[in-house]
């Protein structure tokens, strides 16, 4: 019900619409809950329509945190808690 | 996927599954409930509990809107697809949940019932205006994330004129739900909430403070990629042993403290707070809920057709109602994977793929038989 994923904004079409790419799998979604949507952006659909956009920056600095405390403990070894982030 | 599949890398988790054991404390428990149905999910698909260590305990928490949905709404349904003759309109979700006189709203279908599944709201509409001469009712269910597509397509119908569109309106909220979950005498004890995804999307994260402040459990707003789930893990035991209760945001690239103001203006503009509301394993809930506030009143499919909500006990063996309180898990159910499997649901929590029985059922069983002393912690 809640499972929503981010598709990527191929199109803009008329009023509050667009057009979706997820892994090659196309849909029109309304935009109806989100604003200032461009070509390119990401957004999180659910039932049709765009939840939020996503913010890559966020999204980038998210995994570059996730990869620092992986590296940091494969480092320290099973045992050792890592000085971590 | 881009923005998917990074958030699934197995070793980045085994990693962050090292950290965890390295940092959680040998000498207490962390008892964590993930709220959502969405975490739940991905939990058990990705075998999370296996990178935890013994210490730390999950308990799934009442955010499956299908699950939660008490049998008589359903009946509500079925009663208005069999005896009112409507086209009524549901998420596929809700379709093989058990009702009253061994009846789903797929077994109304087989006895000749409308029901048809959308993929959203505005499907439904679609239905209504292709079908002028019918009344089409759509089963409105689901939390926060959910509801301001529901208020959308009230407007959009509004503006349309369409006469013969309503709804059963079931949408319901977070924060109550999770209120309850806290005050239930003698309830299940925890230490954290893993915060709800798409939801928070929506109300954002502020929300959640009372839980924080004046419960002092730490929540920790988390997506529901695997990588997600055990940086939110992470971050609460880190909280519990700082003694510290606080909002943490785990999932910043889509949520932020306000959530999204559209939606919430959607959604105040189409609803209003519900007096109380019947969960199933909750019982009845005050302002848990929404109802169509009085300008939207004629979309109400409960008023236009006369369907009143009349409450049923649920199955005598499920268990989904201990479950949904996080008191009791799946294989704690004496008829879980014999008389009630995804196939041949009995209870709620059987159906969706975010019910906690169901997920149970589909990833988590083999790892029970594999390591009984494993699932048998208190």
């Amino acid at each position: 019900m809640c499972l929503a994923i981010p598709a990527m904004v191929v199109e803009l079409c008329g009023k509050d619409e667009a057009l979706v790419d997820l892994d090659g799998v196309r849909k029109r979604i309304s935009l109806a809950m989100v604003d200032d949507v461009a070509v390119g952006d990401y957004v999180i659909v659910h039932v049709g329509f765009a939840l939020q956009k996503l913010d890559v920056g966020e999204a980038e600095a998210t995994l570059a945190l996730l990869r620092e405390i992986a590296r940091a403990q494969q480092a320290a070894g099973e045992a050792g808690p890592a000085e971590l982030p | 996927m881009k923005y998917v599949d990074d958030f699934r890398d197995g070793t980045v988790a085994r990693a962050l599954g090292a950290a965890i054991r390295a940092g959680a404390r040998p000498d207490r428990e962390y008892r964590l409930m993930e709220f959502c149905g969405g975490h739940t999910h991905a939990i058990s698909r990705y075998g999370i509990a296996d990178l935890l260590p013994p210490q730390v305990r999950l308990v799934h928490g009442p955010g499956c809107p299908v699950c939660v949905l008490p049998v008589g709404r359903i009946d509500q349904a079925i009663r208005l697809a069999l005896e009112h003759g409507v086209i009524l309109c549901t998420y596929g979700d809700t379709l093989r949940v058990p009702a009253s006189g061994r009846l789903s709203l797929l077994r109304a279908k087989g006895r000749g019932a409308d029901v048809r599944m959308v993929y959203s709201p505005l499907d439904a509409l679609q239905v209504a205006r292709a079908n002028p001469a019918r009344e089409v009712v759509f089963l409105a269910i689901g939390f926060e994330t959910t509801t301001p597509p529901t208020a959308v397509a009230v407007k959009q119908a509004r503006a349309e004129g369409l006469g013969n569109f309503s709804l059963l309106c079931n949408h319901v909220l977070t924060p109550a739900a999770m209120h309850a979950i806290l005050a239930a005498p003698g309830g299940v004890r925890l230490d954290g909430f893993v915060g709800p995804a798409h939801v928070s999307t929506v109300i954002g994260s502020a929300p959640y403070e009372p839980f924080a402040r004046d419960h002092g459990k730490p929540v920790v707003i988390a997506g529901f990629e695997p990588l997600d789930v055990m940086r939110a893990i992470q971050m609460l035991i880190r909280q519990i042993d700082d003694g510290r209760a606080e909002v943490e945001n785990e999932f910043t690239r889509a949520v932020t403290a306000e959530g999204n103001r559209k939606a919430q203006a959607l959604v105040a503009e189409v609803f209003e707070l519900r007096d109380a509301f019947e969960w199933r394993g909750l019982g009845t809930v005050p302002a848990s809920a929404l109802r169509l506030r009085p300008a939207f009143a004629g979309f109400d499919a409960e008023a236009r057709f006369a369907v009143p909500a009349v409450p049923v006990p649920d199955h005598r063996a499920c268990e989904c109602a201990a479950i949904l309180r996080g008191e009791k898990r799946p294989q704690e159910c004496r008829i879980f994977g014999t008389a009630c499997t995804p196939d041949n649901p009995v209870g709620s929590c059987m159906v969706s793929s975010e019910g906690a029985c169901a997920a149970h059922y589909t990833y988590g069983r083999f790892r029970v038989e594999a390591a009984p002393t494993e699932t048998t912690r208190t």
